[in-house]
């Protein structure tokens, strides 16, 4: 009877070795395609059992953080409320991360330390969060977001130390408060408004006509070719043909031949038309790209919540190339023509300028550190385009320097400060004088430390008159 | 060195385990890193529960030296390891729950110290009983079908608060049934058989018998709906029929044979084909979802399995409390568990989770060493009613493991039976210590009579 329980044994030792291949399985050969199954809770459940690394701003004020129940969950707060709900986004098990908290969710959670996690597994330390510090300046943010609500009822702002790249301001009217959005039903809300769109960062989503501030990159496209100097004359009459369809001047006023220098001050469409054509389709092509255009930006910023800045005539009705044959090449000069770029797509433009023709990759990190205060990364300067020479960046940085002096922009002035600037208005329903209303700009003008774009929808008026004093004041803050 | 020394310090792994398992979880939950004690604490008291433990082993120990001299040495030993396991892991779920068990283990110990003291003598006097012990284990089985099903099946019965479950003591007394019914008719079964295109067929008389257990599987199957229980019983039988004649004719007629009734009976009951839906594709969405009779619970152990993953998280951390489920900080951890079940029928996902494939390895390692232990006792016992005893009991040991472990890893469909040794539960604590118990008593018996050294 020995022999048939010799071979029982041996059935046996088949099946248990069945068990430890399917337990294989699951725990080796499947496991990282269940544990990133999103039916399965665990890693948020975990998430919520990880101190989550604290956003402190360029002040060290803390704009999210988290604290512990006792049931050893980490709940986030947002202790400055509604000033950083763009650009930092939210944070919640139930509806998880947005903005900034999604794109730097793996230093929050301290993911990014995959190695010395599981070694401090092993001591039994706890896994935690890195922190990261941003250099958005909460003044200066409360104060863009306060001065384009009392203008209109929506806008944008957005500033950036052009040496560096690094984000100031990036502020987005209408906002929302981080703090209460996980509540059931705001979210919700927030998502199924349409007039005001909370959850849009206006920053960087959703272009709109730039306008006249576009004439910056033509009169980089037309100084930095060689095909134009700020001396070279143009005709600026009003009513003139372009594309087959006549153009006005503010004012129907009639220019004559004028040089490109007071053309920008004066915001002249026809000159800039005429430069727009003169140029060609391919070489606006070339330095839009090399200022940002037809890309999305660089930012560390979630890529799907962002725009890339483009041109979309209509016909077709979408984005097509700068060369396509749908572009009115002369209206497109003008910021028109389809052409739809975001506040921080023009805070680039003004930044490009400013550093010599420089533009540097934005960003809002400047550091990551861990808890015990070391420096876990730094986020150094990087160039992401040399747009220009930097004896065009001169005389770009002359002519708008012009406008603000003696042009359309001189409510941008601070006295002591030389600064250089742009407006824009792009009509938005023609007749009814409902207009969005733009400045871009940058400053001190002989050695620029801020470059900002201003943006406020709807407005009856001129991006002069009602963009331009709150990009003063921005970057008279920012100045400080 | 004697047996019993041999015993004492196999306990060690056992002691190390209870050890470094209990503190790991206490240093786990009692957040040294937060200072804030969460809710779940864990008061110092409990870790006496693994001390309690260790002193229940010796002085199980001690008696095995004053009854069984020469029982086999490594038997009880891995038996306490196996425990220590659950132990461990049943302290993490819930310390109350720790307590608890740890008092079924000390009723365990008693039932176990009482029949070996009871069959002392002479263990095969339990053949004069084969009729009562088998009526006993049929009504046992039946018992339940008097109660309301839980989960489709007649598994348990609840008297007050406590949770019996009579299949656990039912496999014990059917198992003794057959190695005393297949002793007398082994003979019989091969050699007054006429052979039929090559196989042996028994004559009614003697096959008969065999019959009705098919029978009673199939019943098992329908009447108290427990797929489990059903497939454990009926693989014990055709192990010992095996063993008992060498035909393994028998076996593979047996085979068929029940998988054309199990095939004929699950289409008929609900919860079956369920469970086969489930096993077929459990992170269907559709299904994952269910309320009933879905594939939530199969599909949350194969997620805990793979966040295990080779090393597992360590002690105490996986994820099983999820804050707002539990009505209140005093709520078990098992009323509010991402993984339904976790310290019985999935506690084997909640080892993976926390020790990983090499903690797994490991207990599947101390089960096929019981195993082995089982079948060596077998083979050195010298009458065949002790081999067919020694068989069956390991048999349906190994199965049980199997059944489970398979259900939880997905190898085939889940059914509800507990991880023996490992799991909570009253009674599968108690059926086991008997199982133990015949087992060693079957060992010292034939080491005795061999006067084998080891």
């Amino acid at each position: 009877m020995n022999k048939p329980i010799n071979r029982l044994f041996l059935v046996a030792l088949l099946m248990f070795g069945a068990l430890l291949v399917s337990t294989s399985w699951w725990t080796v050969l499947r496991a990282d395609d269940l544990d990133h199954d999103t039916a399965n809770h665990r890693e948020l459940i975990r998430a919520q059992k990880i101190r989550r690394g604290t956003i402190f701003a360029g002040d060290g004020s803390v704009i999210a953080r988290s604290t512990r129940d006792n049931e050893g969950v980490y709940h986030r707060d947002y202790p400055q409320g509604k000033r950083f709900g763009h650009p930092v986004g939210y944070s919640y098990a139930s509806i998880g991360q947005s903005e900034l908290e999604r794109y730097r969710n793996d230093e929050l959670t301290g993911a990014k330390n995959a190695i010395t996690t599981t070694f401090d597994q092993l001591v039994g330390k706890a896994r935690e969060g890195d922190d990261v510090r941003t250099s958005l300046d909460p003044r200066a943010q409360q104060l863009a977001l306060d001065q384009i609500a009392a203008v209109g009822r929506s806008g944008a702002a957005v500033a950036l130390d052009p040496r560096t790249g690094a984000v100031k301001v990036m502020a987005s009217t209408p906002t929302y408060n981080p703090n209460t959005i996980a509540d059931k039903g705001q979210l919700k809300a927030a998502n199924n408004d349409d007039e005001h769109t909370p959850l849009v960062n206006r920053a960087v989503q959703f272009g709109a006509a730039p306008g006249s501030t576009f004439k910056v990159v033509t009169s980089t496209a037309a100084i930095d070719s060689g095909e134009f100097s700020p001396s070279s004359t143009v005709d600026g009459d009003s009513g003139q043909k372009i594309s087959a369809v006549p153009l006005a001047n503010d004012f129907n006023q009639d220019f004559g031949q004028v040089t490109l220098a007071t053309a920008l001050a004066k915001s002249v469409n026809t000159a800039f038309a005429n430069v727009g054509e003169k140029l060609g389709k391919a070489t606006m092509k070339r330095y839009m790209e090399r200022f940002g255009f037809d890309a999305k930006p660089e930012l560390d910023y979630p890529k799907d919540t962002m725009s890339a800045s483009v041109v979309a005539p209509n016909p077709p009705g979408h984005a097509v190339s700068p060369t396509s044959r749908f572009v009115d090449v002369g209206r497109m000069a003008i910021g028109q023509g389809g052409l739809q770029a975001t506040p921080l797509q023009m805070a680039q433009v003004a930044a490009a300028v400013a550093n010599g023709g420089r533009l540097m990759k934005p960003h809002l990190t400047t550091r990551v550190v861990d808890r015990d205060g070391r420096t876990v990364d730094t986020i150094s300067p990087s160039l992401q385009s040399t747009v220009m020479k930097p004896s065009t960046a001169a005389a770009v940085t002359d002519m708008m320097v012009g406008v603000v002096q003696s042009g359309t922009g001189t409510k941008a002035a601070i006295p002591g400060i030389q600064v250089a600037g742009k407006t824009g208005t792009a009509e938005t329903e023609f007749g009814a004088k409902i207009n969005d209303v733009w400045f871009i700009g940058f400053a001190p003008a002989e050695n620029p430390r801020i470059a900002v774009a201003v943006t406020v929808k709807a407005v009856t008026g001129f991006g002069g008159d009602f963009a331009a004093p709150i990009a003063r004041d921005i970057m008279q803050e920012l100045l400080k | 060195m004697s047996a019993r020394n041999r015993e004492l310090f196999a306990l060690i792994p056992a002691a190390l385990l209870v050890s470094a398992g209990f503190a790991a979880v206490f240093l786990s939950r009692d957040q040294l890193l937060g200072g804030l004690s969460g809710s779940n604490e864990i008061s110092n008291v409990s870790l006496t529960y693994g001390a309690i433990f260790l002193g229940l082993c010796v002085v199980a120990h001690l008696f095995l030296r004053l009854t069984l001299k020469h029982a086999d040495p490594y038997l009880f030993p891995l038996g306490a390891l196996l425990a220590s396991f659950g132990l461990v892991e049943i302290y993490r779920i819930d310390d109350g729950l720790a307590r608890l068990q740890a008092q079924w283990f000390v009723i365990g110990l008693g039932l176990f110290a009482a029949t070996i003291l009871l069959l002392r003598d002479d263990y095969r006097k339990l053949e004069r009983y084969r009729y009562l012990i088998a009526i006993g284990g049929i009504l046992l089985l039946l018992l339940p079908r008097a109660f309301s099903p839980v989960n489709g099946a007649y598994l348990s019965i609840q008297i007050g608060s406590l949770s019996v479950q009579p299949a656990e003591f039912a496999k014990i007394a059917i198992v003794i049934f057959l190695a005393s019914y297949l002793r007398d008719t082994r003979q019989l079964l091969v050699t007054a058989g006429r052979r039929v295109a090559g196989v042996t067929v028994p004559p009614l008389k003697h096959f008969g018998p065999m019959l009705v257990i098919w029978g009673a599987s199939m019943l098992l199957l329908f009447y108290i709906r427990d797929v489990g229980s059903s497939v454990m019983f009926f693989g014990a039988f055709l192990a010992m029929i095996y063993v008992a004649t060498d035909r393994l004719s028998f076996v593979v007629v047996g085979v068929v044979t029940f998988a054309l009734g199990a095939y004929l009976v699950a289409g008929h009951i609900g919860h079956i084909a369920d469970r086969i839906d489930a096993w077929q594709d459990p992170f269907n969405p559709e299904l994952l979802n269910r309320l009933q009779g879905g594939s939530y619970q199969l599909a949350q152990g194969l997620w805990a399995q793979a966040d295990g993953g080779v090393l597992g998280q360590g002690f105490g951390q996986a994820v099983l409390r999820i804050s707002g489920q539990c009505a209140t900080e005093a709520t078990s951890t098992v009323n509010c568990s991402l993984l339904p079940a976790p310290h019985t029928d999935f506690i084997y996902a909640v080892i993976v989770n926390e020790l990983g494939l090499v903690g797994a390895a490991g207990l599947l390692c101390v089960y096929l060493l019981f195993v082995q232990r089982g079948f060596k006792i077998a083979m050195l016992a010298r009458d065949s009613f002790s081999k067919l005893l020694a068989t069956g009991l390991t048999s349906v040991f190994a199965l049980q493991v199997f059944v489970i472990v398979g259900g939880v890893t997905k190898l085939i469909p889940l059914t509800g039976v507990t991880l023996p040794f490992v799991s909570y539960g009253g009674s599968s604590v108690l059926a086991n210590f008997v199982l133990l118990a015949l087992l060693l008593l079957i060992s010292d018996r034939a080491r005795r009579d061999a006067e084998l050294p080891a």
